[in-house]
Parts: C-alpha cells; sequence; structure tokens
C-alpha cells in the first residue's frame, strides 16, 4: 500500500509540474510538448532503478519506444479529428486511444520477453 | 517565437490543478500495477500512456472559449483550433519520448540513475529541434503561400 501512495504521490507531482510548464509557455505548438514529457516514466523509472535494478529499468525503456511510437499516432489523431473533422477535444482524445492501443498491442506482439 | 506567459496560471481553477495530480497520480499507480502483473515488457507500454492529454486538451479548449466568449465571441473554433495546436506539439514530444525510452535501454545498466538524468536532457534536446524545425517550415509554407 505504501508503494502505491509513493507512486501516487510522485506521479502527481511530476505530471503537475510538467502540466504547469505547458500552461505558461508560448506558442501553444511548443507547449504541446509538455503533454508528451515524460512524467509517468520519470516517477516509474526512479522507483524501478531504485527496486528491480538498472535491467528491469532498460527493459522497460525499450518497450517506452513503442509506447512513444503509439503516442506518437494517437497525438496525429487528436490532431487530426479537432482541426479537420471539427469534434471537441474530449471526443477526439477519447477515439485517438483506440489509435494508442492498436499500436501499443501491436507493438508488445513483436517486442521479445523480458531478457529476450 | 518562445515566451513566458504567467498569467495563464490566474485562468486555472484550483480544481483542475487538483484533477491533474490525481489522474497523474493514478496513471502512475496503475502502470506500476500493470508491470507487475504483466511484466516490464507490458508495463513499459505504459510509460507512454496518454493519461492526462485528455483533460490537457479539453482545459485548453474551454479556456480558449472563455477567452473568447468574454470578448462576445462564441469561440467554439478556436478553442478546437487550439487544443489541435497542443496535439501538434505533442506529436513532436513524443518522438521525442520514444528518443527517452531509447536512453533508458541503452545507458540505464551501466550508468544507473544518470541515465534517467541523460535521457530528460535527450528528451528536452530531441522535442527543442523537431519543434524548431516544424515551426521554421511553417514560416515558410506561409511565406510562399503569401507570395
Amino acid at each position: 500500500m505504501g508503494e502505491y501512495l509513493l507512486r501516487f504521490l510522485i506521479g502527481g507531482a511530476a505530471v503537475s509540474a510538467f502540466a504547469v510548464l505547458g500552461d505558461i509557455f508560448r506558442p501553444k505548438s511548443f507547449a504541446g510538448l509538455f503533454s508528451a514529457a515524460p512524467t509517468i516514466a520519470l516517477a516509474t523509472l526512479s522507483l524501478a532503478l531504485a527496486k528491480q535494478g538498472p535491467g528491469y529499468a532498460a527493459i522497460e525503456g525499450r518497450s517506452m519506444i513503442v509506447g512513444g511510437l503509439a503516442l506518437w499516432l494517437y497525438s496525429v489523431a487528436a490532431c487530426q479529428l479537432m482541426a479537420r473533422w471539427r469534434l471537441s477535444a474530449l471526443l477526439s482524445t477519447s477515439l485517438a486511444l483506440l489509435a494508442w492501443f492498436a499500436l501499443a498491442f501491436l507493438g508488445r506482439m513483436l517486442l521479445p520477453e523480458a531478457g529476450g | 517565437m518562445i515566451r513566458l506567459k504567467w498569467s495563464a496560471l490566474k485562468q486555472n481553477h484550483w480544481y483542475e490543478y487538483a484533477v491533474r495530480f490525481a489522474l497523474g497520480g493514478a496513471a502512475t499507480m496503475a502502470t506500476g500495477a500493470i508491470a507487475k502483473a504483466y511484466g516490464p515488457v507490458t508495463g513499459g507500454l505504459f510509460l507512454a500512456f496518454p493519461a492526462i492529454f485528455a483533460a490537457s486538451a479539453t482545459l485548453v479548449e474551454s479556456h480558449e472559449k472563455r477567452r473568447k466568449r468574454d470578448k462576445g465571441l462564441q469561440g467554439r473554433m478556436r478553442g478546437r483550433q487550439a487544443a489541435a495546436l497542443d496535439a501538434a506539439g505533442a506529436t513532436l514530444g513524443s518522438i521525442a519520448l520514444a528518443g527517452f525510452g531509447a536512453i533508458i535501454w541503452w545507458l540505464a545498466p551501466a550508468l544507473v540513475w544518470w541515465s534517467l538524468l541523460l535521457a530528460l536532457v535527450g528528451w528536452s534536446a530531441i522535442a527543442f529541434c523537431l519543434w524548431w524545425l516544424w515551426f521554421r517550415q511553417r514560416g515558410r509554407a506561409r511565406l510562399r503561400a503569401n507570395f
């Protein structure tokens, strides 16, 4: 329970810090970079390095490359749905999740198992 | 060019900060639980999960709408355009995020904690360079369109 609380606090603080950066920077396109900042990764990998060791963190880093590409597809889809299809931000970002899951799970099938 | 707009912080309500903190914390907790249940290969994918993207984009849209409404305009389209620009920036940031993962994969076994710092520096450098190239390209395209 204590570990999950620690994760919650570190993750919440990291996300909030980068979100504030995204709020204050202009232009909006530059501020958008912070929407894809490594917030959850910083919190999770810090704990992984401390508890499971660098080998475990390296495997998570390798998977994160695929996750990052899935996030790229997600952002492109969300951007197009809002700019071209004129859908609301909430609907666009919700629909774009399908793109993230599709690419992430395709990538998961191609990734070798830990130690592979 | 890049500038800071401190007054943007005043547009946020206290509960908007609380929602982002809670979503970020919950996403980090969930990522830990997924890694524990399914291993680091699956868990690592979720380090790039768009956990607070929807909340951020909705905030950008609603703030822009509110600003336009204060000026007597409807602002619905402007709100969506602002959120779309935010997402355009995120497309560049996400490529940098894949770079962050690659640096951790490459350097964590040898440098341990330093790899985290170097990956953050790498993310910032890649994100900034990509944005700068995109911004310049966009400026040139606009210039060409005017002639």
